[in-house]
């Protein structure tokens, strides 16, 4: 037994409103450089839908993820070493812009600049990869609130597949609609495929958290891990020519802090803690050969941190007090292995991720409660649960291989918990059977709501700081202060060998200088360093970049002529 | 002149480019990178890339054989003059033309799709035209020999004896300057694209991922280990090394 940590989420699917506030900040504090503009390393994609990429989880085509060979061994769905070798120079199954989609700003300019006439100017939208004009005609959440869903539900992989399996139809008139959404971040798994897609060797797993990056100065732009990864969560920066992901905002995590997903999540609906796991059992248990056993077999993976086994192998392996500690307080491990209401997301591709989902009731309550029923009564819903075959089967597509009877194991804790708690907040006393027939005990289960409905930050948040003594060797300040001009420069702009070539600005060195520069400047910041491409995603709030605002009066100078005079006499 | 061309010039070539890829890969790693265009374009890239790679790496092996395998060796294995000739001359001209078809594809591509030409720097152009100039010139040679033989002067006897004795430090400089002028042009192209080559992104083509048929699926590190930089020699820390750390 090897026991490694690893950080791991879960989220709540039943509290997700879909606001996307994940998505924008996440991108302000990741993305918003160009490059990589089209790049979410957070999104959340309304469910019936084909997701972003569109149809991601058609592995048929993307081939994403393992698969078993003959010999029952695994072996990447996109080929072994050999044929990726063979595919370097252009890779035959790469997902292009368009499957993502052509990020766009507005001519706002032409609103103000433009000459008296009779027709209103319009802004029209311009290519943020070409500079000219462009239609847009999808962007990352195009299909949200099911938007398009009559034209184009069928495209949805999973309800393609249930409704070949049903011989049925999923309806989306709107009085059959179900519809949940899914925030979907890397899922830092504990055998990841973009890893061993990676010629170079540059995507690692962190020994420490199980956090899984790029190495900037390691990647070459192979770009196998795009193909390698089922989830399509690796991105390629078209402008440095490397490889980027979800960094599970390892400067926060590092001191203690939530990513910033889960920060400045609105519902609340997101989970942060330690897994304890047996490296040496991952191998086997991706191995297994009927798909619906994954789910169980990447559970083994987990193990008990209360187990004095486990304790002691742990502390054998170097892991600190503190974080055995945290990982035995632990949210994730709750809900996933006591109460085992969270599912991975499609485990079937054998890369044992470590972002974990409830999976919704909601659908189930709302169709109740617009009928007329009382969607707290937990005979109602489990009946309920039982009818609604379309969506726990397409619940089940995304969590667990197909298991039907595994979501509605799930969905039923949930209800009984509802029934549960229902009958405790109208002053009755406790029903114990309501627990019992979904196997749990009523403190359990009043434990699980109390996680569920009313924990805390902290009690959501479990965070083992990095360890002090180690500080030193914090990623981004390890590479600090030696390079050529020091902490002073500050952006790594254009160099003789393409865009930002040269040693990156470790991320601590870049907001510091940011945020000096911000406070300190006379002039407008970003018009630099993002390259005139100023727009309202990326626009930091300083100054009026040419075109945002319109000219008080014609013959007046510009705005930011002004502001710059302005800020240059104030400051 | 000759002595310039043939006797220094190929180990000013050789100095700067090895010490421009040291020091290249010492200062810009986050700049070493193929900086593919994939991601705008495939169908296009997806035949041209190939060919000329491939084509390239047939180019490559062929040079291999020709500047390196003395004559006497191959009629050693019984291999006539006129069966390698012929050999030469049609691998390499299969090889050459479709590194050549290869590169016009792509620089057609690099040209028409919009996204792609807009990725394209001043140093691409450059490392462009020295490129394409030294394969046209190579297939020059080549084809030079099949439409105007003139077998008294074979590069086997000229370039590759000149070739062999700069790794002995002592240029046979008669020899090349004996070579024909579409040889000295090849040769000189060639020696100004490996000046070039550190400095363009070509540089990929030196971190070929051989070792990833060796290395194990998943890789793990240390934030400890993968984190730290060797402090600059002259400077150590203040202090003792914490003994927790030490201690594991």
């Amino acid at each position: 037994m090897r026991v490694m940590a690893q950080m791991g989420m879960v989220m709540n699917l039943d509290k997700c409103i879909g606001c996307h506030t994940c998505s924008v900040t996440c991108k302000q504090a990741w993305t918003n450089r160009a490059g990589v503009e089209y790049v979410w390393f957070n999104n959340v994609e309304t469910r019936p839908g084909q997701g972003y990429p569109r149809r991601y989880e058609d592995q048929e085509k993307w081939k994403g993820g393992w698969e078993l060979n003959k010999r029952g061994r695994l072996k990447l769905k996109a080929g072994g070493r050999v044929k990726k070798l063979f595919g370097l120079f252009a890779n035959p199954i790469q997902p292009e812009l368009k499957d993502y989609y052509e990020p766009w700003t507005y001519d706002y300019k032409t609103l103000v600049d433009a000459p008296l006439g009779d027709d209103f100017p319009v802004a029209r939208p311009k290519s943020l990869i070409t500079g000219k004009d462009t239609k847009i005609t999808w962007s990352a959440n195009w299909d949200d609130d099911l938007g398009g869903t009559s034209e184009m539900g069928h495209l949805d992989p999973i309800v393609e597949k249930v409704r070949r399996e049903s011989e049925d139809k999923i309806k989306f008139e709107f009085e059959q609609t179900f519809m949940f959404y899914l925030p979907r971040i890397c899922e830092h798994c504990l055998n990841p495929s973009c890893m061993a897609s990676c010629p170079s060797g540059a995507i690692y797993k962190r020994v420490e958290d199980g956090i899984v990056l790029v190495d900037q100065d390691q990647c070459r732009g192979w770009r196998q891990c795009m193909t390698g990864c089922p989830y399509k969560k690796i991105y390629y920066n078209h402008k440095t020519g490397k490889a980027e992901k979800c960094t599970f905002c390892y400067p926060r995590i590092e001191v203690g802090l939530p990513t910033v997903c889960s920060e400045t999540c609105v519902g609340r609906l997101r989970y942060l803690g330690l897994f304890l796991y047996d490296a040496d059992a991952v191998t086997a248990a991706a191995s297994v050969t009927d798909p619906q056993d994954l789910y169980q077999s990447q559970m083994d993976v987990l193990l008990d941190p209360n187990d004095p086994a486990v304790i002691k192998a742990a502390r054998e392996q170097g892991i600190q007090e503190d974080w055995i500690e945290a990982a035995q307080k632990s949210p994730v491990y709750a809900l996933t292995k006591v109460y085992k209401v969270a599912l991975p997301l499609h485990p079937e591709y054998r890369t044992m991720p470590m972002v974990w989902y409830i999976p919704p009731l909601s659908p189930v309550v709302d169709l109740l409660r617009d009928q007329g029923h009382d969607a707290e009564d937990k005979d109602v819903l489990f009946g309920a649960i039982d009818a609604l075959r379309i969506p726990v089967e397409y619940l089940a597509e995304l969590f667990t291989a197909g298991d039907a009877d595994l979501v509605t194991g799930v969905l039923q804790k949930l209800a009984a918990m509802r029934a549960y708690m229902r009958g405790i907040s109208l002053g009755n006393d406790p029903d114990e059977s309501i627990p019992a027939s979904v196997g749990m005990d009523g403190a359990t289960m009043y434990e699980m709501y109390r996680l569920m409905a009313i924990a805390k930050y902290d009690e959501r948040y479990v965070i083992p700081k990095a360890h002090a003594e180690q500080a030193h060797d914090l990623e981004e300040m390890g590479c600090s202060l030696d390079f050529d001009g020091g902490p002073g420069m500050a952006s790594m702009g254009t160099s003789p060998f393409g865009e930002a070539s040269g040693r990156p600005t470790p991320v601590a060195l870049e907001t510091f200088n940011a945020l000096r520069d911000r406070q300190t400047s006379d002039s407008v910041a970003g018009a630099d360093t993002l390259a005139g491409r100023v727009n309202l995603l990326n626009w930091d709030g300083n100054g009026a970049p040419a075109g945002m605002f319109p000219q008080k009066h014609p013959t007046e100078p510009p705005v930011d002529a002004r502001e710059d005079a302005l800020e240059g006499g104030s400051s | 002149m000759d002595i310039f061309l043939w006797g220094v010039l190929p180990y000013v070539m050789v100095v700067i480019l090895v010490g421009g890829s040291m020091w290249r890969y010492k200062f810009d790693q986050f700049g070493w990178t193929t900086r593919s265009s994939q991601l705008y374009e495939s169908k296009l890239l997806r035949i041209g890339s190939p060919v000329f790679h491939f084509g390239l790496l047939a180019v490559i092996a062929g040079h291999v054989f020709g500047l390196i395998i003395p004559q006497e060796w191959t009629e050693a294995v019984g291999m006539t003059e006129s069966i390698y000739h012929f050999n030469a001359l049609f691998v390499g001209t299969i090889a050459g033309v479709g590194t050549l078809a290869g590169i016009s594809l792509l620089i057609y591509r690099r040209r028409k799709t919009g996204p792609v030409f807009m990725a394209t720097t001043k140093n691409d152009k450059l490392m462009y035209v020295v490129l394409v100039a030294a394969i046209v010139f190579g297939l020059w040679t080549t084809l030079a020999s099949v439409f105007w033989p003139d077998h008294d002067v074979t590069y086997r006897d000229t370039v590759s004896p000149w070739f062999r004795s700069l790794f002995i430090f002592q240029p046979d400089i008669a020899a090349m300057a004996a070579a024909p002028t579409s040889f000295h042009i090849h040769t000189l192209v060639g020696m100004v694209l490996f000046m070039v080559w550190p400095f363009t992104r070509l540089v990929h083509a030196f971190t070929a991922p051989l070792h990833y048929l060796f290395r194990p699926y998943i890789v793990y590190r240390s934030r400890d280990k993968g984190a730290s930089v060797a402090p600059r020699s002259g400077w150590s820390e203040v202090g003792t090394r914490d003994r927790d750390t030490t201690k594991r």
